[in-house]
Protein backbone atom coordinates (compact mmCIF):
# COMPACT_ATOMS: atom_id res chain seq x y z
CA UNK A 1 0.00 0.00 0.00
CA UNK A 2 2.78 2.38 0.97
CA UNK A 3 4.78 1.51 -2.13
CA UNK A 4 1.76 2.10 -4.26
CA UNK A 5 1.20 5.49 -2.71
CA UNK A 6 4.82 6.43 -3.19
CA UNK A 7 4.83 5.21 -6.75
CA UNK A 8 1.66 7.08 -7.50
CA UNK A 9 3.03 10.25 -5.95
CA UNK A 10 6.24 10.01 -7.88
CA UNK A 11 4.38 9.23 -11.06
CA UNK A 12 2.24 12.31 -10.66
CA UNK A 13 5.31 14.40 -9.96
CA UNK A 14 7.15 12.98 -12.93
CA UNK A 15 4.14 13.55 -15.13
CA UNK A 16 3.83 17.15 -14.07
CA UNK A 17 7.52 17.85 -14.53
CA UNK A 18 7.51 16.15 -17.89
CA UNK A 19 4.45 18.12 -18.91
CA UNK A 20 6.15 21.33 -17.93
CA UNK A 21 9.27 20.47 -19.89
CA UNK A 22 7.23 19.43 -22.92
CA UNK A 23 5.30 22.68 -22.77
CA UNK A 24 8.52 24.62 -22.40
CA UNK A 25 10.13 22.87 -25.34
CA UNK A 26 7.06 23.13 -27.49
CA UNK A 27 6.65 26.80 -26.73
CA UNK A 28 10.21 27.50 -27.71
CA UNK A 29 10.03 25.33 -30.75
CA UNK A 30 6.95 26.82 -32.33
CA UNK A 31 6.51 30.09 -34.13
CA UNK A 32 4.41 32.93 -32.81
CA UNK A 33 1.51 31.60 -34.79
CA UNK A 34 1.75 28.18 -33.13
CA UNK A 35 -0.82 26.44 -30.97
CA UNK A 36 0.52 27.41 -27.55
CA UNK A 37 0.85 31.02 -28.60
CA UNK A 38 -2.70 30.93 -29.88
CA UNK A 39 -3.88 29.49 -26.57
CA UNK A 40 -1.94 32.19 -24.77
CA UNK A 41 -3.65 34.86 -26.83
CA UNK A 42 -7.02 33.29 -26.18
CA UNK A 43 -6.42 33.17 -22.44
CA UNK A 44 -5.24 36.74 -22.56
CA UNK A 45 -8.42 37.81 -24.29
CA UNK A 46 -10.52 36.08 -21.68
CA UNK A 47 -8.48 37.22 -18.73
CA UNK A 48 -7.89 40.80 -19.88
CA UNK A 49 -11.41 42.09 -19.09
CA UNK A 50 -11.28 40.37 -15.72
CA UNK A 51 -7.91 41.91 -15.07
CA UNK A 52 -9.23 45.29 -16.10
CA UNK A 53 -12.20 44.98 -13.80
CA UNK A 54 -10.04 43.79 -10.96
CA UNK A 55 -7.56 46.54 -11.65
CA UNK A 56 -10.31 49.15 -11.39
CA UNK A 57 -11.77 47.56 -8.32
CA UNK A 58 -8.40 47.38 -6.63
CA UNK A 59 -7.36 50.88 -7.64
CA UNK A 60 -8.19 52.32 -4.21
CA UNK A 61 -5.90 49.72 -2.65
CA UNK A 62 -3.09 50.69 -5.02
CA UNK A 63 -3.77 54.37 -4.46
CA UNK A 64 -3.68 53.88 -0.72
CA UNK A 65 -0.44 51.99 -0.97
CA UNK A 66 0.94 54.60 -3.34
CA UNK A 67 -0.14 57.37 -1.03
CA UNK A 68 1.55 55.69 1.91
CA UNK A 69 4.67 55.10 -0.14
CA UNK A 70 4.68 58.65 -1.47
CA UNK A 71 4.18 60.02 2.01
CA UNK A 72 7.06 57.97 3.36
CA UNK A 73 9.23 59.01 0.42
CA UNK A 74 8.19 62.63 0.81
CA UNK A 75 9.03 62.58 4.49
CA UNK A 76 12.40 61.18 3.62
CA UNK A 77 12.91 63.92 1.07
CA UNK A 78 11.84 66.72 3.37
CA UNK A 79 15.04 66.65 5.39
CA UNK A 80 17.23 66.58 2.32
CA UNK A 81 15.26 69.33 0.60
CA UNK A 82 15.34 71.49 3.71
CA UNK A 83 19.10 71.13 3.87
CA UNK A 84 19.35 72.03 0.19
CA UNK A 85 17.03 75.00 0.69
CA UNK A 86 19.09 76.25 3.61
CA UNK A 87 22.30 75.89 1.64
CA UNK A 88 20.81 77.70 -1.34
CA UNK A 89 19.41 80.41 0.88
CA UNK A 90 22.83 80.93 2.44
CA UNK A 91 24.37 81.16 -0.99
CA UNK A 92 21.68 83.53 -2.17
CA UNK A 93 22.15 85.74 0.87
CA UNK A 94 25.90 85.68 0.42
CA UNK A 95 25.51 86.45 -3.27
CA UNK A 96 23.07 89.28 -2.68
CA UNK A 97 25.28 90.69 0.02
CA UNK A 98 28.31 90.48 -2.25
CA UNK A 99 26.46 92.23 -5.05
CA UNK A 100 25.35 95.00 -2.74
CA UNK A 101 28.82 95.43 -1.30
CA UNK A 102 30.27 95.48 -4.78
CA UNK A 103 27.79 98.11 -5.87
CA UNK A 104 28.49 100.23 -2.83
CA UNK A 105 32.23 100.01 -3.27
CA UNK A 106 31.86 101.02 -6.91
CA UNK A 107 29.79 104.00 -5.91
CA UNK A 108 32.40 104.91 -3.34
CA UNK A 109 35.10 104.83 -5.98
CA UNK A 110 32.93 106.79 -8.37
CA UNK A 111 32.33 109.48 -5.75
CA UNK A 112 36.03 109.67 -5.08
CA UNK A 113 36.70 110.21 -8.77
CA UNK A 114 33.92 112.75 -9.20
CA UNK A 115 34.84 114.80 -6.17
CA UNK A 116 38.56 114.51 -6.80
CA UNK A 117 39.14 112.78 -3.52
CA UNK A 118 41.88 110.52 -4.81
CA UNK A 119 44.46 113.02 -3.59
CA UNK A 120 43.05 112.81 -0.09
CA UNK A 121 44.40 109.29 0.40
CA UNK A 122 41.05 107.66 0.99
CA UNK A 123 41.05 104.56 3.19
CA UNK A 124 38.12 102.30 2.62
CA UNK A 125 36.62 100.94 5.82
CA UNK A 126 33.76 98.68 6.71
CA UNK A 127 31.12 99.67 9.21
CA UNK A 128 31.46 97.25 12.10
CA UNK A 129 29.23 98.92 14.63
CA UNK A 130 26.30 101.22 14.52
CA UNK A 131 24.69 103.43 17.05
CA UNK A 132 21.55 101.58 18.08
CA UNK A 133 19.71 104.74 19.08
CA UNK A 134 17.37 106.60 16.79
CA UNK A 135 19.72 109.54 16.64
CA UNK A 136 22.02 107.97 14.10
CA UNK A 137 24.92 109.67 15.76
CA UNK A 138 27.90 107.39 15.45
CA UNK A 139 29.27 104.38 13.68
CA UNK A 140 32.37 102.33 14.27
CA UNK A 141 34.66 101.41 11.39
CA UNK A 142 37.32 98.72 11.09
CA UNK A 143 40.20 101.03 10.28
CA UNK A 144 42.16 103.02 12.82
CA UNK A 145 45.42 104.76 13.44
CA UNK A 146 47.27 101.73 12.07
CA UNK A 147 45.78 102.61 8.68
CA UNK A 148 46.42 106.29 8.94
CA UNK A 149 43.03 107.23 10.33
CA UNK A 150 43.15 110.12 12.80
CA UNK A 151 40.72 112.19 14.74
CA UNK A 152 38.85 114.81 12.66
CA UNK A 153 39.46 113.07 9.38
CA UNK A 154 36.42 113.48 7.12
CA UNK A 155 34.47 110.40 6.14
CA UNK A 156 32.52 109.97 2.91
CA UNK A 157 30.05 107.33 1.79
CA UNK A 158 28.91 106.15 -1.63
CA UNK A 159 26.58 109.12 -2.05
CA UNK A 160 28.25 111.90 -0.15
CA UNK A 161 29.52 113.14 3.15
CA UNK A 162 29.09 110.85 6.12
CA UNK A 163 30.78 112.59 9.00
CA UNK A 164 34.00 113.03 10.91
CA UNK A 165 36.31 110.70 12.77
CA UNK A 166 35.63 111.31 16.42
CA UNK A 167 38.10 108.92 17.95
CA UNK A 168 40.63 106.55 16.51
CA UNK A 169 42.25 103.50 18.03
CA UNK A 170 44.89 101.35 16.33
CA UNK A 171 42.37 99.08 14.61
CA UNK A 172 39.11 100.94 14.63
CA UNK A 173 37.62 104.36 14.77
CA UNK A 174 34.40 106.02 15.80
CA UNK A 175 32.81 108.27 13.23
CA UNK A 176 30.40 110.99 14.21
CA UNK A 177 27.75 111.19 11.53
CA UNK A 178 26.67 114.44 10.02
CA UNK A 179 23.22 113.71 11.45
CA UNK A 180 24.61 114.19 14.95
CA UNK A 181 23.50 117.46 16.54
CA UNK A 182 27.06 118.43 17.44
CA UNK A 183 28.12 118.62 13.81
CA UNK A 184 28.49 121.89 11.91
CA UNK A 185 29.72 121.65 8.35
CA UNK A 186 30.65 124.61 6.16
CA UNK A 187 28.64 124.18 3.02
CA UNK A 188 27.45 125.90 -0.09
CA UNK A 189 24.72 125.45 -2.61
CA UNK A 190 26.34 123.96 -5.66
CA UNK A 191 24.22 125.87 -8.19
CA UNK A 192 24.38 129.37 -6.67
CA UNK A 193 27.38 129.31 -4.41
CA UNK A 194 25.33 130.41 -1.39
CA UNK A 195 27.28 129.50 1.70
CA UNK A 196 26.23 128.56 5.20
CA UNK A 197 26.66 125.95 7.87
CA UNK A 198 24.86 122.63 7.80
CA UNK A 199 23.54 121.40 11.09
CA UNK A 200 20.94 118.93 12.11
CA UNK A 201 17.56 119.69 13.58
CA UNK A 202 17.54 118.33 17.11
CA UNK A 203 15.38 115.25 17.20
CA UNK A 204 15.08 115.05 13.40
CA UNK A 205 18.25 113.34 12.26
CA UNK A 206 17.08 113.04 8.70
CA UNK A 207 16.48 116.74 8.31
CA UNK A 208 19.58 118.91 7.91
CA UNK A 209 19.42 122.67 7.96
CA UNK A 210 21.65 125.11 6.15
CA UNK A 211 21.97 128.12 8.41
CA UNK A 212 23.60 131.52 8.36
CA UNK A 213 22.52 132.45 4.89
CA UNK A 214 21.54 136.07 4.19
CA UNK A 215 18.26 137.49 2.98
CA UNK A 216 19.71 137.97 -0.48
CA UNK A 217 20.68 134.33 -0.81
CA UNK A 218 18.11 132.67 -2.96
CA UNK A 219 17.83 128.96 -2.50
CA UNK A 220 15.31 126.71 -4.19
CA UNK A 221 14.15 123.20 -3.39
CA UNK A 222 15.96 120.54 -5.42
CA UNK A 223 19.29 122.31 -5.33
CA UNK A 224 22.32 120.40 -4.14
CA UNK A 225 24.37 121.35 -1.14
CA UNK A 226 28.04 120.41 -1.03
CA UNK A 227 30.88 120.99 1.37
CA UNK A 228 32.42 124.42 1.06
CA UNK A 229 35.97 123.51 2.01
CA UNK A 230 38.19 125.99 3.74
CA UNK A 231 37.10 129.60 3.28
CA UNK A 232 39.58 131.29 5.53
CA UNK A 233 43.24 131.89 4.94
CA UNK A 234 44.02 131.39 8.57
CA UNK A 235 45.30 127.93 9.42
CA UNK A 236 43.28 127.70 12.59
CA UNK A 237 40.07 128.21 10.66
CA UNK A 238 40.67 125.46 8.14
CA UNK A 239 37.74 123.23 7.41
CA UNK A 240 38.03 119.55 8.12
CA UNK A 241 36.16 118.78 4.92
CA UNK A 242 37.41 118.98 1.35
CA UNK A 243 35.24 121.04 -0.99
CA UNK A 244 32.52 119.74 -3.29
CA UNK A 245 31.57 116.63 -1.37
CA UNK A 246 27.79 116.23 -1.74
CA UNK A 247 25.82 116.59 1.47
CA UNK A 248 22.17 116.66 0.49
CA UNK A 249 19.38 118.08 -1.59
CA UNK A 250 17.26 121.05 -0.58
CA UNK A 251 13.73 120.00 0.32
CA UNK A 252 12.20 123.30 1.43
CA UNK A 253 13.07 126.79 2.61
CA UNK A 254 11.50 128.32 5.74
CA UNK A 255 11.10 132.09 5.91
CA UNK A 256 12.69 132.72 2.51
CA UNK A 257 14.09 136.19 1.82
CA UNK A 258 14.77 136.92 5.51
CA UNK A 259 17.87 136.79 7.60
CA UNK A 260 16.32 133.87 9.45
CA UNK A 261 15.67 131.78 6.42
CA UNK A 262 16.30 128.12 7.05
CA UNK A 263 17.15 125.83 4.20
CA UNK A 264 16.14 122.26 4.85
CA UNK A 265 17.92 119.45 3.09
CA UNK A 266 17.81 115.73 3.06
CA UNK A 267 21.21 114.01 3.27
CA UNK A 268 22.24 111.94 0.30
CA UNK A 269 23.69 109.24 2.46
CA UNK A 270 21.31 106.85 4.15
CA UNK A 271 23.06 106.48 7.47
CA UNK A 272 21.12 103.36 8.35
CA UNK A 273 22.32 101.45 5.35
CA UNK A 274 25.97 102.24 5.35
CA UNK A 275 28.32 99.32 4.87
CA UNK A 276 31.48 100.93 3.54
CA UNK A 277 32.91 104.39 3.92
CA UNK A 278 36.11 106.10 2.96
CA UNK A 279 38.18 108.05 5.43
CA UNK A 280 40.09 110.89 3.79
CA UNK A 281 43.36 110.58 5.63
CA UNK A 282 45.23 113.48 4.08
CA UNK A 283 44.34 116.87 5.48
CA UNK A 284 43.99 119.59 2.93
CA UNK A 285 45.35 123.03 2.81
CA UNK A 286 43.13 125.91 1.88
CA UNK A 287 41.46 125.78 -1.52
CA UNK B 1 -2.79 11.71 2.16
CA UNK B 2 -5.42 14.23 1.20
CA UNK B 3 -8.08 13.03 -1.19
CA UNK B 4 -9.17 15.30 -4.00
CA UNK B 5 -12.84 16.11 -3.64
CA UNK B 6 -14.83 18.19 -6.08
CA UNK B 7 -15.25 20.84 -3.44
CA UNK B 8 -11.54 20.99 -2.80
CA UNK B 9 -10.79 21.11 -6.52
CA UNK B 10 -13.27 23.95 -7.00
CA UNK B 11 -11.80 25.89 -4.17
CA UNK B 12 -8.28 25.35 -5.49
CA UNK B 13 -9.31 26.55 -8.96
CA UNK B 14 -10.95 29.64 -7.50
CA UNK B 15 -7.91 30.24 -5.35
CA UNK B 16 -5.56 29.95 -8.32
CA UNK B 17 -7.59 32.33 -10.48
CA UNK B 18 -7.97 34.85 -7.66
CA UNK B 19 -4.26 34.60 -6.93
CA UNK B 20 -3.28 35.38 -10.51
CA UNK B 21 -5.80 38.19 -10.90
CA UNK B 22 -4.85 39.74 -7.57
CA UNK B 23 -1.17 39.41 -8.34
CA UNK B 24 -1.45 40.97 -11.78
CA UNK B 25 -4.01 43.65 -11.00
CA UNK B 26 -2.85 44.89 -7.63
CA UNK B 27 0.05 43.29 -5.83
CA UNK B 28 2.54 43.65 -8.66
CA UNK B 29 1.78 47.38 -8.78
CA UNK B 30 2.34 47.98 -5.09
CA UNK B 31 5.95 48.73 -4.33
CA UNK B 32 7.37 48.03 -0.90
CA UNK B 33 11.05 48.29 0.01
CA UNK B 34 11.80 48.94 -3.63
CA UNK B 35 10.25 45.70 -4.85
CA UNK B 36 6.92 43.92 -5.25
CA UNK B 37 5.53 41.01 -3.32
CA UNK B 38 4.98 37.77 -5.26
CA UNK B 39 1.91 35.97 -4.03
CA UNK B 40 2.23 32.94 -6.31
CA UNK B 41 4.98 30.98 -4.53
CA UNK B 42 3.41 31.81 -1.16
CA UNK B 43 -0.01 30.52 -2.18
CA UNK B 44 1.43 27.41 -3.81
CA UNK B 45 3.55 26.68 -0.74
CA UNK B 46 0.58 27.27 1.56
CA UNK B 47 -1.56 24.87 -0.48
CA UNK B 48 1.22 22.28 -0.36
CA UNK B 49 1.55 22.71 3.40
CA UNK B 50 -2.18 22.37 3.94
CA UNK B 51 -3.17 19.80 1.37
CA UNK B 52 -0.13 17.64 0.70
CA UNK B 53 2.49 16.97 -1.94
CA UNK B 54 0.45 15.64 -4.86
CA UNK B 55 -2.35 18.20 -4.66
CA UNK B 56 0.29 20.83 -4.00
CA UNK B 57 2.24 19.83 -7.09
CA UNK B 58 -0.93 19.72 -9.21
CA UNK B 59 -1.99 23.13 -7.95
CA UNK B 60 1.48 24.47 -8.61
CA UNK B 61 1.43 23.16 -12.15
CA UNK B 62 -2.00 24.59 -12.90
CA UNK B 63 -1.32 27.91 -11.25
CA UNK B 64 2.02 28.25 -13.03
CA UNK B 65 0.45 27.40 -16.38
CA UNK B 66 -2.32 29.92 -15.87
CA UNK B 67 0.18 32.53 -14.83
CA UNK B 68 2.34 31.93 -17.89
CA UNK B 69 -0.65 32.08 -20.18
CA UNK B 70 -2.17 35.16 -18.57
CA UNK B 71 1.09 37.07 -18.45
CA UNK B 72 2.22 35.89 -21.89
CA UNK B 73 5.40 34.41 -20.48
CA UNK B 74 7.31 31.36 -21.53
CA UNK B 75 4.73 28.60 -21.10
CA UNK B 76 5.91 25.81 -18.81
CA UNK B 77 8.50 27.80 -16.93
CA UNK B 78 6.43 28.82 -13.93
CA UNK B 79 4.69 25.45 -14.01
CA UNK B 80 7.97 23.65 -13.55
CA UNK B 81 9.02 25.83 -10.64
CA UNK B 82 5.66 25.79 -8.89
CA UNK B 83 5.41 22.02 -9.25
CA UNK B 84 8.65 21.80 -7.32
CA UNK B 85 7.45 24.28 -4.70
CA UNK B 86 4.04 22.67 -4.18
CA UNK B 87 5.50 19.21 -4.01
CA UNK B 88 8.29 20.19 -1.63
CA UNK B 89 5.91 22.06 0.70
CA UNK B 90 3.59 19.08 0.71
CA UNK B 91 6.44 16.76 1.56
CA UNK B 92 7.42 19.02 4.45
CA UNK B 93 3.95 18.60 5.82
CA UNK B 94 3.87 14.85 5.21
CA UNK B 95 7.30 14.09 6.60
CA UNK B 96 7.72 16.64 9.39
CA UNK B 97 4.20 17.79 10.20
CA UNK B 98 5.66 21.01 11.64
CA UNK B 99 3.64 22.73 14.34
CA UNK B 100 5.70 25.87 14.93
CA UNK B 101 4.03 29.17 14.18
CA UNK B 102 7.03 30.31 12.17
CA UNK B 103 6.78 27.43 9.69
CA UNK B 104 4.63 29.36 7.17
CA UNK B 105 7.17 32.19 7.22
CA UNK B 106 10.14 29.88 6.69
CA UNK B 107 8.40 27.85 4.01
CA UNK B 108 7.20 31.03 2.31
CA UNK B 109 10.72 32.48 2.26
CA UNK B 110 12.16 29.25 0.92
CA UNK B 111 9.44 28.96 -1.73
CA UNK B 112 10.09 32.54 -2.83
CA UNK B 113 13.80 31.87 -2.99
CA UNK B 114 13.22 28.83 -5.19
CA UNK B 115 10.81 30.76 -7.41
CA UNK B 116 12.91 33.88 -7.88
CA UNK B 117 16.33 32.26 -8.14
CA UNK B 118 14.97 29.37 -10.20
CA UNK B 119 13.19 31.73 -12.56
CA UNK B 120 16.35 33.78 -13.03
CA UNK B 121 18.44 30.67 -13.63
CA UNK B 122 15.93 29.36 -16.14
CA UNK B 123 15.90 32.66 -17.95
CA UNK B 124 19.67 32.58 -18.20
CA UNK B 125 19.54 28.98 -19.41
CA UNK B 126 16.97 29.95 -22.01
CA UNK B 127 19.31 32.57 -23.38
CA UNK B 128 18.07 35.84 -21.91
CA UNK B 129 20.99 38.14 -22.44
CA UNK B 130 21.16 39.94 -19.10
CA UNK B 131 24.08 40.36 -16.74
CA UNK B 132 23.89 39.10 -13.16
CA UNK B 133 23.90 42.52 -11.65
CA UNK B 134 23.89 43.67 -8.07
CA UNK B 135 20.48 45.13 -8.78
CA UNK B 136 19.10 41.69 -9.67
CA UNK B 137 20.54 40.12 -6.54
CA UNK B 138 19.18 42.93 -4.40
CA UNK B 139 15.77 42.58 -6.03
CA UNK B 140 15.71 38.87 -5.34
CA UNK B 141 16.74 39.31 -1.72
CA UNK B 142 14.20 42.09 -1.19
CA UNK B 143 11.43 39.97 -2.67
CA UNK B 144 12.36 37.02 -0.45
CA UNK B 145 12.36 39.27 2.61
CA UNK B 146 9.07 40.91 1.74
CA UNK B 147 7.40 37.59 0.96
CA UNK B 148 8.68 36.13 4.21
CA UNK B 149 7.00 38.98 6.05
CA UNK B 150 3.60 38.45 4.45
CA UNK B 151 3.80 34.66 4.28
CA UNK B 152 1.95 34.24 7.56
CA UNK B 153 -1.00 36.31 6.37
CA UNK B 154 -1.15 34.53 3.03
CA UNK B 155 -1.00 31.16 4.74
CA UNK B 156 -3.79 32.12 7.12
CA UNK B 157 -6.02 33.31 4.27
CA UNK B 158 -5.39 30.17 2.21
CA UNK B 159 -6.05 27.95 5.20
CA UNK B 160 -9.27 29.76 5.96
CA UNK B 161 -10.39 29.38 2.35
CA UNK B 162 -9.54 25.71 2.07
CA UNK B 163 -10.53 24.56 5.55
CA UNK B 164 -14.15 23.76 4.76
CA UNK B 165 -13.03 21.52 1.92
CA UNK B 166 -10.29 19.76 3.77
CA UNK B 167 -11.26 16.27 4.87
CA UNK B 168 -9.23 16.63 7.97
CA UNK B 169 -9.04 19.89 9.82
CA UNK B 170 -5.37 20.65 10.41
CA UNK B 171 -6.17 22.34 13.69
CA UNK B 172 -8.05 19.30 14.94
CA UNK B 173 -5.25 17.11 13.75
CA UNK B 174 -2.76 19.22 15.60
CA UNK B 175 -4.85 19.34 18.72
CA UNK B 176 -5.19 15.58 18.63
CA UNK B 177 -1.49 15.14 18.08
CA UNK B 178 -0.83 17.37 21.05
CA UNK B 179 -3.27 15.73 23.46
CA UNK B 180 -3.06 12.08 22.55
CA UNK B 181 -0.06 11.79 20.34
CA UNK B 182 -2.41 10.92 17.48
CA UNK B 183 -2.77 7.37 18.60
CA UNK B 184 -6.29 7.24 20.00
CA UNK B 185 -9.02 6.32 17.54
CA UNK B 186 -11.53 7.87 19.94
CA UNK B 187 -10.24 11.33 19.23
CA UNK B 188 -11.80 11.20 15.77
CA UNK B 189 -15.24 11.25 17.29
Amino acid sequence: MYDKTVRRRRAVLGLLVASSLILLTAYFGESTGGGLHAVQRGVLEVVAPIQEGASRALKPVRDLSGWVGDTVDAKGEVKQLRAERDALRDRAVAGTSAVRENSELKRLLALGERAGLADDSPVTARIIGQDPSVWWAQVTINKGTGDGVRQDHPVVGPSGLVGLVHEASPNSAVVTLLTDHTMAIPARVAESGVTGVVQVEAGRPNDLVLRFTTRNDEVDPGQIVVTAGTQSRKDRLQSFYPPNVPIGRVTRVDDPGTDDQRVHLRPFVNMRRLEFVQVLTRTRSAT
Amino acid sequence: MTVFTPQLAARLVALGVAMVILQVAAVSQIELFGTNADLSPLVVAAVGLLVGSVPGACFGFAAGLFLDLALVQTVGLSSLLYVAIGYWAGRVRELRDPQAALVPFAVGAAATAVATIGYSLMQFLLGVDAPVSFLLVREILATILLNALIAGVVHAVVRRWLMPALPEDPRRRRRRAYTTGGLSPLSRA
